[in-house]
């Protein structure tokens, strides 16, 4: 059930966002990709959400060929930089949607769907805000009703696009330990990008660190931190964190 | 409270007069002047000219005229705002420019291309002939010349939203599981749905109101090709005051009418759509 990602090149027009890029993943791993805007980790995240194609490569995942898996079936959360929750819905609808737009036969009772509502809005730890709409909660909170949504679907993948980017530096903070908590509980295999190495490595076991459209290194965090292999990885590393935009 | 940005009282007052009296006098005054007109002789003179046979047909063809080129406007508006917002190709300015031809060039110009293209001495013409389809100086016509005249209304008002509102919830919706009709169902639709019953509401109103295209293509036949506005008009030169007027009223009380529902819907929902369009 590892991941294996190999030799994914992608373009678009004359820039070559990708250009061949392999790695492998055990189940249940926590991976981030880390590198500057460009670097093409956020491509790379939607390569494997379903929501691009890549040119030339293939991804392997849970013994299937991963890329011919259409988005809607490779039951892959996927967590917006800008939260993407649907406005006009309330917290609970939009925790629900995933259920709800399954097809009859596998659609669970309209019971069943309410109490794992609940559940997740307990995970998340907003029990009383269900009935509210997103525009009426704060960065912080959207940003966990996105992951409940995401967690719904019984995900097989979590990926998760700067998640916290948009957010106040003491949210972020706390949001990290609580992810990284369930992370460890829920144990699904977590892609996280990011372009802030502190969040990086607070979070990751292991940490990919791109450039234009290539990994510089990939490895546990502790190795990538202590030894870098090239000089881009050792001079990235050195700048201290972007400040959250 | 005084803020810096503030007027002085006298260039407010002014301003204020102004509109309120440009208002009055060049939309207001003129409005009530055809119901005044109408009900000269009496309600129910106002009431006979409507019963008329030629005025009940035109009431019936401009409404059948609405009824045919609103939701072909509508479905076409969602289509055209969704290819200008959502994808990015090759040649879309231009396309984003031509949905507004509609709106620069002169109606009758509008009416005058589908006689040119349909009409007996048209590229079509013969053929069509030959194969006994009416479009010019018939329905189709109408129709025809009253979407060209509409086209924009609903693309118009859904392309900033649908650009505005990106593609983050729809690839969300794809993520979770859903088909491109369920997306399209329970996100899409919900965004736009009151930028599209505004941009609805105006194409009916212009629809229904539409006179220079439709007066080329229709070829005035009483009691056939003569929709509500045509039919004012040839009362009207008919020295018929009170039947005019009592036609202009009728066709002016829709557009109120319109008017009041947009209202109302703005009043009654102002929460969602406020809610919709927060972020």
């Amino acid at each position: 059930m590892s991941l294996v990602v190999d030799g994914i090149t992608r373009r678009f027009g004359a820039f070559e966002a990708l250009k061949g890029v392999s790695f492998t993943a055990p189940q249940g791993a926590f991976v981030t990709l880390l590198g500057p805007s460009g670097s093409g980790k956020t491509t790379l995240l939607r390569i494997l959400g379903g929501l691009e194609f890549p040119d030339s490569g293939s991804v392997r995942f849970a013994d299937l060929n991963w890329l011919g898996v259409p988005a809607r079936r490779r039951r892959a959360g996927f967590v917006f930089q800008h939260y993407a929750l649907f406005r006009h819905m309330t917290v609970a609808k939009n925790i629900a949607f995933g259920l709800n737009v399954r097809p009859r036969r596998e659609r669970p009772s309209r019971g069943d769907i309410k109490t794992r509502v609940e559940e997740l809005l307990s995970l998340v730890q907003l029990e009383s805000l269900g009935g509210r709409y997103p525009s009426q909660l704060s960065g912080g909170q959207r940003q966990r009703v996105a992951l409940a949504r995401a967690l719904a679907i019984e995900p097989r993948m979590l990926l998760l696009d700067e998640p916290f980017g948009a957010l106040d530096a003491k949210v972020r903070k706390d949001l990290r330990g609580w992810l990284r908590q369930l992370h460890e509980r829920m144990g699904i295999t977590t892609i996280f990008v990011t372009h802030d190495q502190e969040e990086a490595f607070a979070l990751a076991d292991l940490v990919a660190v791109m450039n234009a459209g290539r990994i510089e290194q990939y490895g546990p965090s502790s190795d990538v931190r202590q030894k870098p292999r090239t000089p881009f990885v050792a001079d990235f590393l050195e700048q201290p964190a972007a400040a959250p935009r | 409270m005084r803020r810096p940005t503030d007027d002085s009282l006298f260039t407010r007052a002014a301003l204020i007069a102004v509109t309120v009296g440009y208002v009055g006098l060049f939309l207001l005054l003129p409005l009530l002047i055809v119901f005044f007109s109408a009900l000269e002789q009496g309600i129910s003179a106002a009431f006979a000219a409507l019963k008329d046979a030629d005025a009940q047909s035109a009431i019936h063809l401009t409404l059948i005229t609405a009824a045919i080129a609103v939701p072909l406007n509508a479905i076409f508006g969602i289509c055209a705002a969704w290819a200008v917002a959502k994808y990015d190709f090759r040649g879309k300015s231009i396309l984003t420019a031509l949905i507004d031809l509609p709106f620069s060039v002169s109606p009758v110009i509008a009416g005058l291309i589908y006689v040119l293209v349909f009409g007996m001495q048209g590229w079509l013409g013969p053929w069509l002939r030959d194969h006994d389809i009416k479009i010019v100086f018939a329905l189709p016509g109408i129709v025809l010349a009253t979407m060209f005249v509409t086209f924009p209304f609903v693309a118009r008002e859904l392309i900033p939203l649908m650009a505005d509102q990106g593609r983050d919830e729809e690839e969300a919706a794809v993520t979770l599981g859903a088909s491109g009709f369920q997306t399209f169902l329970r996100v899409t639709l919900p965004n736009i749905k009151w930028g599209l019953l505004y941009g609805v509401l105006l194409c009916n109103a212009r629809a229904m109101g539409e006179f220079g295209a439709v007066s080329v293509v229709s070829g005035h036949i009483r009691g056939l090709t003569d929709t509500m506005p045509l039919h004012v008009e040839v009362l009207y030169n008919d020295y018929q005051y009170v039947a005019a007027f009592a036609v202009a009223s009728l066709l002016a009380l829709l557009a109120i009418v319109t008017l009041i529902l947009k209202s109302l819907l703005e009043w009654r929902y102002a929460d969602e759509i406020a809610a919709v369009h927060r972020h």
